[in-house]
């Protein structure tokens, strides 16, 4: 494998795929997948963006031959579960059981096939100073960060912390919830007088807070997707906002311009999409993420977070790589549900 | 960077070509925690649903099924721009009980009554006027205000509603600066989302200034006929027949699900609103219209209006009873009447960045910044009490006094005080669950 953005080579061209249905078809390609169970919903604060993903996978799925249902995640999950018994699950949840490991946990106990990384690895992914202390072992830089809980706070004094991290780290600052997605909770602070405000919004999403020097440079989301010969970076893709890149910023189509792929040099390109890879590989992950991250000035990309289930949203980043790579989603989605099928030997 | 690279693209090739007034029209970060508000785990105090649970639906059923079996073709069919006559003539009777005096022709019937302020804005309001309603008022009217451009001044009130002094002097002030102020907005019973009622005494004088003023009365009422203490007061409509516009819903009385409201109106402002709702939607819906005369017609309507009363009475008593036991650090009024109570929280809170943290909690409320034009709102919140059970109150106000307390506890760490919503836009498209 490579380093390079190259793109993900199907086994069969994923253009060339039958839209309908069919156990084989006659370029020899596998048998359609069984049901697959999109979950999407849940109960965390990105419900919304979850839903949205979920209907956007489902219609793709259907659109390549495979028979899906979207299920929302509640007291039923399981009972549900056992008697759909699906070929497949794709957990689509976003933010906490969805990414924290815990559905993919209860999938494996019961036994189900599903796509994305496992329980253990999502895990690590979801705890953001887990992920960028196993980043940094590997050699894959990201922004220098403290990680404090609410606590410490009370039993240190609120300012004399905060001096001591503008101290540390300088300004601007990015404060972040430990876990989550979407921007939630995150608010960069440029002077010292909004610090403590960032972090009653941060602490509003949860107990402990990831603070880390800002980074500029471009910002670039970059996917990767298991082929059979191992992961593959899919085109880097290029968010330029003129405010943050925030919960509305990402949501509705207009205030960012997008450019997929990335305009990067052809050095750069494979540089960022050696750091993805290297990331997913770092992490365990499996069948597919994305890194976020930043090249700055000095040339070498600096990793902000990594996610086990990216955003599939009309405006979501992957989806755009994909499409930049020349595929189409209904076959590599379906592509990734076939993949799924063997893991549960796995 | 090479120069062979693609185009950006910002995933909507129309971006450019909207019009100004669809500014603010976006998922936002404060929407997307509702949509966690409507699942069961989550008590929600947030959303203004009638309890449609205590309706007869069994009795409705068979009326319905009844008017379709020998009204079908008409229910059917298009029907008129102005609203189906039989149940014009209903509606007078039932404003009647707050001392409105109309003929069926003053009736325009819409598509509940949020498309009755849709259209009363589009006739009188154009891009730059001035709208004066109540501090707070309702998110979907200055949702409304909003699309078509017009600029939104809130005037005070205190527990006996809007101040009539303070009226004044906002239009004179307003007068002087040479700005036109088209509407006075207001919500007379019940107000949401404050809870309070304009007192008897004030009702003549607000007139009175209006009419002074040069300035048309849009009463908003909802919630008039579902008082907790005595006789509804008379309507501002039953004082001044050519200088208020009276809008009504059977949606708070009845059901929300037919959307069938309506407005009263002078001859000439009728005549307007009729056309303007023709080219809207040609008709509302004639299946829902006789559905509500049929059920006015066959059904205990004052009878389940009486039940509603008391069914919310009781809920409000549970939310009050709650709020005593677990936030007396908050503050709030006691509405005689409608769906909401207006909560002031504790000294440097914040509503609308501890919604996160309430959502967590399993529990949902509308900061208060969704009811003001101009970002003010964030030291309170509206809790609603007419959908869930009282028990369900008293475990949302138990879940509630528990956020509150640990966001205090981090205000006081961090010594933040509330402060003004940096983008009042956030929730300006009216849904059902800020109704």
């Amino acid at each position: 494998m490579t380093s390079t953005a190259r793109a993900v080579s199907s086994p069969v061209d994923a253009r060339s795929r039958p839209d309908t249905s069919g156990m084989s078809d006659p370029s020899g390609s596998p048998p359609t997948p069984g049901p697959v169970v999109v979950l999407a919903g849940g109960l965390s604060h990105e419900r919304d963006v979850s839903l949205r993903s979920g209907r956007r996978v489902a219609e793709a799925l259907r659109a390549a031959g495979v028979e899906v249902q979207v299920h929302d995640v509640d007291a039923d999950l399981l009972t549900f579960l056992r008697d759909s018994q699906p070929a497949v699950v794709w957990p689509l949840l976003h933010g906490a059981s969805g990414e924290d490991g815990s559905i993919r946990d209860v999938l494996e106990l019961l036994g189900l096939a599903y796509v994305g990384s496992g329980p253990r690895e999502s895990r690590a992914v979801w705890n953001k100073p887990v992920a960028k202390a196993a980043l940094l072992s590997a050699g894959i830089d990201t922004p220098p960060y403290v990680t404090l809980p609410q606590a410490l706070f009370r039993d240190l004094g609120a300012q004399t912390v905060l001096d001591a991290i503008i101290e540390r780290l300088g300004l601007p600052l990015v404060v972040k919830p430990v876990q989550g997605g979407s921007a939630l909770g995150v608010t960069r602070v440029e002077h010292a007088a909004d610090f403590p405000r960032a972090m009653v919004n941060c602490f509003a999403y949860g107990d402990t807070a990831l603070i880390e020097r800002a980074v500029d440079g471009v910002e670039l989301a970059v996917s990767v997707i298991d082929a059979a010969d191992g992961p593959r970076a899919l085109p880097a893709v290029e968010i330029v906002t003129d405010g943050a890149y925030d919960y509305d910023a990402r949501y509705n189509p207009g205030p960012v311009e997008y450019f997929a792929p990335a305009r990067l040099s052809p050095e750069q390109a494979a540089q960022v999409a050696d750091v993805a890879v290297r990331a997913h590989r770092t992490l365990g992950l499996r069948h597919l993420s994305r890194t976020d991250m930043i090249l700055p000035p000095s040339g070498v990309p600096s990793v902000l977070e990594i996610n086990v289930a990216p955003g599939m949203t009309e405006t979501s980043l992957l989806p755009q790589a994909v499409v930049a790579a020349g595929l189409e989603l209904p076959a590599v989605y379906r592509e990734l549900v076939e993949r799924a099928v063997p893991s549960r030997s796995a | 960077m090479t120069p062979e690279h693609s185009p950006g693209t910002r995933l909507d090739p129309w971006f450019g070509a909207y019009a100004a007034r669809a500014h603010g029209m976006r998922a936002s970060e404060i929407r997307a925690l509702f949509a966690v508000a409507s699942r069961p785990e989550v008590v929600s105090l947030a959303g203004g649903m009638p309890f449609i649970e205590g309706l007869p639906l069994e009795v409705i059923g068979e009326a319905v099924q009844r008017l379709i079996r020998t009204k079908g073709t008409t229910a059917l069919q298009y029907g008129s721009g102005q609203g189906e006559e039989s149940l014009r003539e209903k509606i007078i009777d039932v404003v009647a009980l707050e001392g409105v005096e109309a003929h069926p022709d003053d009736v325009v019937v819409t598509t509940g009554s949020q498309q009755a302020l849709d259209l009363v804005t589009r006739i009188f309001v154009d891009p730059g006027d001035v709208v004066v309603a109540e501090a707070p008022s309702y998110v979907g009217a200055l949702g409304v205000f909003r699309s078509y451009q017009a600029d939104v001044v809130h005037v005070p009130m205190d527990a006996d509603g809007l101040l009539p002094a303070e009226l004044d002097a906002t239009l004179t002030r307003l007068a002087a600066e040479g700005r036109r102020v088209k509407l006075l907005y207001t919500i007379p019973n019940y107000q949401n989302p404050a809870g309070v009622t304009l007192s008897l005494e004030r009702r003549p004088q607000v007139l009175e200034i209006c009419r002074r003023h040069g300035v048309l009365v849009v009463e908003d009422d909802p919630y008039g006929l579902l008082g907790f203490e005595g006789d509804p007061l008379p309507a501002l409509r039953s004082f001044d027949d050519e200088g208020v516009l009276y809008l009504g819903s059977f949606s708070k009385t009845f059901a929300p699900g037919y959307r069938v409201g309506f407005v009263i109106a002078p001859h000439a402002v009728r005549e307007k609103l009729v056309l303007a709702s023709e080219s809207a939607i040609l008709s509302p819906s004639n299946a829902s219209q006789l559905a509500v005369d049929t059920y006015l017609e066959t059904c205990d309507w004052r009878g389940q209006i009486k039940a509603y009363r008391e069914m919310y009475r009781e809920r409000r008593d549970a939310l009050v009873g709650a709020l005593a036991e677990h936030l007396p650090s908050a503050s709030w009024n006691v509405p005689a009447g409608g769906f909401f109570i207006w909560v002031r929280l504790p000294e440097g809170l914040d509503a609308k960045s501890m919604l996160p943290r309430a959502v967590t909690g399993r529990v949902a409320y509308v900061p208060g910044t969704a009811f003001y034009y101009d970002g003010r709102g964030a030291d309170h919140m509206r809790l609603s009490f007419c959908y869930p059970t009282p028990e369900r109150i008293r475990e949302g106000v138990r879940r509630l006094a528990s956020v509150v307390n640990a966001e205090a506890e981090l205000v006081q760490l961090f010594g933040t005080s509330a402060r003004p919503d940096d983008d009042p836009t956030d929730v300006e498209i009216p849904s059902p669950d800020l109704a």
